[in-house]
């Protein structure tokens, strides 16, 4: 029953949040830059010109009814023209949109398979050689530039030893699998195209890895953080005292209490992972949401940049509601308050 | 002559459990009404959740009272606007419970001691530090201690420190909430007797508030016994200590150590724990817990009233001795 | 209190890295070899050597003196930044906590709408819609970042509002702006200000991130970011040109984050 309400209060506060994101959005395409009319009719119009697109735009109306207007197309799936692409936005998202889930599911997979059992192995051995190492290699993976170690393993694995592509989601000359989800790895799989999907995994692996090495440095800290909790705790002690080995008292009992804390570290690794889709779809020419976004400024075409931002934000707070829920539901003790 | 004069007042918040969850009323302060005369100490006894800091505080009007009336000086500050009442500020001071908490760490000594002069508008330095000056020397800190921190000093300093930053400003009356309650035993006689020293030099008025009742003897005139945001008793402190009528005081008395081992007393036990100023008891707020409650006491609600000369308990089972004039309220 | 703060090794270091980045920023034209700016058509693309430690570019421009200037670009977002949101947040998080009520709720929901967007793409679409130009890269982050500061002032200033030394303050009739900046947001900047010192990395690594994509410093100005991105038509010719602005970037973070762990530990008192 509190579970309950805490959820549907969670999903009513997540209204004024996305109204919110629409007019830091609106206000952000439609005041800061400049004049929009001027920008639309390129660099040369003349005055006239520019004066009938600020009517025909709707740009001379006061701002509220231009922020209905911008509404009321988000809510009829309008996100606006794109001029580089020359259809509408919501056509492109549609496109690169299942690259960039692909790509960021990939990288949380590693995330999760490698940042978990440094963590266990970094709380376990607190201050040996391995905890040692594990806490200088998350550090330096908080630190490091992904688009910078994107650079490096092209240099390395592509242009050096030659045994991974280095750009794009396939081979030349295969063509993509039928559109299930969008996701080649997926859709490849589901259609049985063993080809396409070897091509797809390997070419998902430099700028899966890249994506997750900055995520496995956070999940590490925060597992090891986590773990050295729960270590301390009696029951824990009650388990080594009743014989249980390292691995299962560790995964088995251990683990499962010091989730709680790392599921919603996922949350944040997801948006954290959303955002550098920017950086690291630009360096390994992946053509999702950030590599269209960042094409898309260079071309000075605001409708898609701008729609890329609004949907990534709503991404985000949709993926961090839906761990609050799971993290009061599975967990009984918490206060829903 | 009265100082402060307080009628009924009430000290109600609300609480809300929740989202979409239910208000709750806590009744802090229930209807008290007390008055302090110039240069006299009233003690305040009640275990704690009682509200007698909240009476405190009130008083001050740090929190907004919910009904009442409070008349300082012949002037009702009840619902004065804040730049009025800074003026007020001036002449009523309160000093806290802990020393540890009460003096900003960030803060040096000289400069937590002129912030009320600096307040209040005194503009000049020499004047502010001539003040400081003369006060640091009653309360025994020494000149070149002012520019060190509040954590370079011991418990019973800091205290000394918080008593001495109340009267900076000269006031007529402080209001002292447990002020010796954090401090060690050894050291809380030594500030209850700066304390009354004070009181003599500056011609002080005291509220004070304390759950130790050895402690409310040895400094009060008179005292009030509140329980559940209620005054259930208040005399003179030689009556109220000697002749307790309620029979809360009495058990809070029993309860006290006594010096001679010999003397024979009985203890009376109070049953059960103190009820949730959430949810009070109906009738008298003492009967879930009184050994001579009797049935009337579930739905009557006892009146402070006038048993004795100058002595006020709220039991319908204290019998009032023939006064010249039965008096219903304080006046 | 220093001696605590000396006996990490990683702080060390982190400590030297940063005081090393504030002498590179100072004395960039006295160590710097080369004018970081001065193309050589005849000694493109040269590897590291003695002459050149770092190599050259595809103008053949030194590396080495670029990325020297490079740290004057980078600790000046980093600084300004930070200079401008922690005000801000600060203000805004004491405002909230302390007025309560209404003001707080404003406050707080204005703060979540900014923290609904990942920090990167809010900041690159600000910067793209102001143009792109360092200034508006330092603009964007500074819009980006001050929410953080106010949710950590807020629940410091939380706790400690029913203080009894603010408490004390109001007794004497200080008014509520005084209590504010003379008694509550001194004893509540601590958290925010070690998170600053920790930002500092992140603001530079977000700035490099959007020069890279081509929001900040333009060529040919030796920005970490923006070389790295230029870097990226020779990859095939010149793994220098690549290598060393990322390990500049690397550096820098790393030593930042190090000092600001450092005096985190320090003052939290789980690990006194």
């Amino acid at each position: 029953m509190d579970a309950l309400r805490y959820i549907i209060k969670r999903l009513l506060l997540m209204f004024p949040i996305l109204f919110g994101i629409t007019v830091l959005t609106f206000f952000i395409s439609n005041t800061i830059p400049g004049d929009p009319a001027r920008l639309a009719a390129g660099p040369h119009a003349d005055a006239k010109v520019i004066e009938e697109l600020r009517e025909t735009m709707g740009l001379n109306k006061p701002l509220y009814v231009q922020y209905g207007t911008y509404m009321n197309n988000l809510v009829h799936g309008d996100f606006g023209f794109s001029n580089f692409s020359h259809q509408p936005v919501i056509e492109d998202i549609k496109a690169y949109f299942p690259a960039t889930l692909e790509l960021t599911l990939f990288s949380m997979f590693i995330t999760i398979l490698i940042g978990i059992p440094f963590g266990v192995i970094s709380a376990n051995k607190k201050d040996k050689i391995a905890d040692q190492f594990t806490r200088v290699m998350s550090l330096m993976g908080v630190a490091m530039p992904a688009f910078w170690l994107g650079i490096l393993l092209l240099l390395f694995f592509y242009l050096q030893l030659g045994i991974l592509p280095g750009s794009g989601r396939l081979d030349t000359g295969l063509s993509p699998p039928v559109t299930i989800t969008g996701m080649y790895t997926l859709d490849a799989l589901l259609s049985g195209n063993w080809t396409v999907f070897q091509s797809a995994i390997i070419h998902l692996i430099l700028p899966a890895i890249t994506q997750a090495a900055v995520t496995i440095g956070m999940i590490t800290r925060m597992t090891r953080s986590s773990m050295l909790e729960v270590l301390k705790s009696d029951y824990v002690r009650t388990a080594y005292a009743k014989g249980g080995t390292d691995t299962r008292v560790l995964y088995g009992h251990a683990l499962r209490n010091g989730m709680m804390p790392i599921l919603t570290l996922l949350g944040m690794t997801f948006g954290h992972s959303l955002g550098g889709s920017v950086l690291v779809e630009s360096v390994f020419s992946w053509p999702g949401l950030g590599k269209y976004a960042v094409n898309a400024i260079t071309y000075l075409d605001f409708p898609a940049v701008m729609a890329v931002t609004m949907l990534i934000a709503i991404l985000f707070i949709t993926v961090n509601l839906i761990i609050d829920i799971l993290y009061q539901v599975i967990d009984p003790r918490l206060n829903y308050d | 002559m009265t100082l402060l004069e307080v009628k009924d007042l009430k000290q109600h918040f609300t609480i809300k459990k929740g989202f979409l969850g239910e208000k709750k009323i806590v009744k802090a302060v229930d209807g008290v009404s007390l008055h302090i005369e110039h240069g006299e100490t009233l003690g305040i006894v009640g275990e704690s959740g009682c509200g007698k800091s909240s009476l405190g505080r009130t008083i001050l009007q740090l929190l907004k009272p919910t009904s009442g009336e409070i008349i300082f000086n012949g002037k009702n500050i009840t619902h004065l606007p804040r730049r009025e009442m800074k003026t007020v500020r001036k002449d009523m001071q309160l000093v806290f419970q802990d020393p540890y908490a009460s003096l900003n760490p960030r803060s040096k000594i000289r400069s937590i001691l002129e912030t009320p002069l600096i307040v209040h508008g005194m503009n000049n330095k020499a004047e502010r530090m001539k003040i400081i000056e003369s006060l640091i020397d009653k309360i025994g800190i020494r000149k070149e201690q002012l520019d060190r921190y509040p954590h370079e000093f011991s418990g019973g300093q800091r205290q000394r420190i918080g008593i001495a930053r109340s009267l900076t400003l000269n006031p007529k009356l402080i209001i002292a909430d447990e002020p010796v309650s954090a401090l060690d035993v050894s050291v809380q006689s030594q500030v209850l007797n700066l304390m009354v020293d004070l009181q003599k030099e500056f011609n002080l008025s005291y509220m004070f508030i304390s759950h130790d009742l050895s402690v409310v003897q040895h400094i009060s005139d008179r005292v009030a016994v509140m329980y559940l945001g209620k005054i259930v008793e208040i005399a003179n402190v030689e009556d109220l200590y000697k002749n307790p009528l309620h029979p809360y005081t009495k058990a809070l008395l029993t309860a006290v150590p006594q010096p001679d081992p010999t003397k024979k007393r009985e203890r009376i036990i109070l049953q059960g724990d103190l009820p949730s100023p959430v949810n009070p008891p109906s009738g008298c707020p003492f009967h879930t817990r009184c050994p001579v409650a009797t049935a009337e006491c579930k739905t009557e609600v006892p009146e402070l009233r006038e048993k004795e000369m100058g002595h006020w308990a709220a039991c319908i089972h204290v019998q009032p001795a023939q006064l010249e004039k039965p008096r219903l309220i304080i006046s | 209190m220093a001696r605590r703060l000396f006996s990490s090794p990683l702080t060390l270091i982190g400590l030297f890295i940063v005081l090393m980045i504030i002498v590179l920023t100072i004395f960039a034209p006295w160590i710097s070899p080369k004018d970081p700016l001065e193309v050589n058509l005849g000694q493109k693309l040269l590897p590291p050597s003695s002459e050149h430690w770092f190599g050259t570019d595809e103008v053949g421009r030194d590396i080495f003196s670029r990325i020297i200037y490079g740290t004057r670009i980078s600790l000046k977002i980093g600084l300004l930044v930070v200079v401008i949101a922690f005000p801000v947040g600060t203000v805004l998080g004491a405002i909230a906590g302390f007025v309560g009520g209404v003001v707080d709720q404003i406050i707080m929901r204005i703060t979540d709408i900014f923290l609904s967007f990942p920090g990167i793409i809010l900041a690159m679409s600000i910067a793209a819609a102001l143009g792109p130009s360092i200034e508006n890269v330092l603009l964007a982050l500074a819009i980006t970042w001050w929410p953080w500061y106010t949710r950590i002032v807020r629940s410091s200033v939380l706790s400690i509002k029913n203080a009894e030394f603010v408490e004390s303050a109001r007794v004497i009739g200080a008014n509520p702006i005084r209590v504010l900046f003379k008694e509550i947001i001194p004893n509540s900047i601590a958290p925010a200000s070690i998170q600053a010192s920790l930002d500092l990395g992140f603001v530079i690594l977000a700035a490099a991130g959007l020069s890279f994509i081509g929001l900040g410093a333009q060529p040919p100005s030796p920005e970490w970011g923006a070389m790295l991105s230029s870097s990226r038509e020779i990859l095939r010719d010149a793994w220098w040109a690549a290598t060393f602005p990322g390990l500049a970037i690397l550096v820098t973070v790393l030593g930042f984050n190090l000092l600001g762990d450092g005096l985190r530990d320090l003052l939290d008192p789980k690990n006194r």
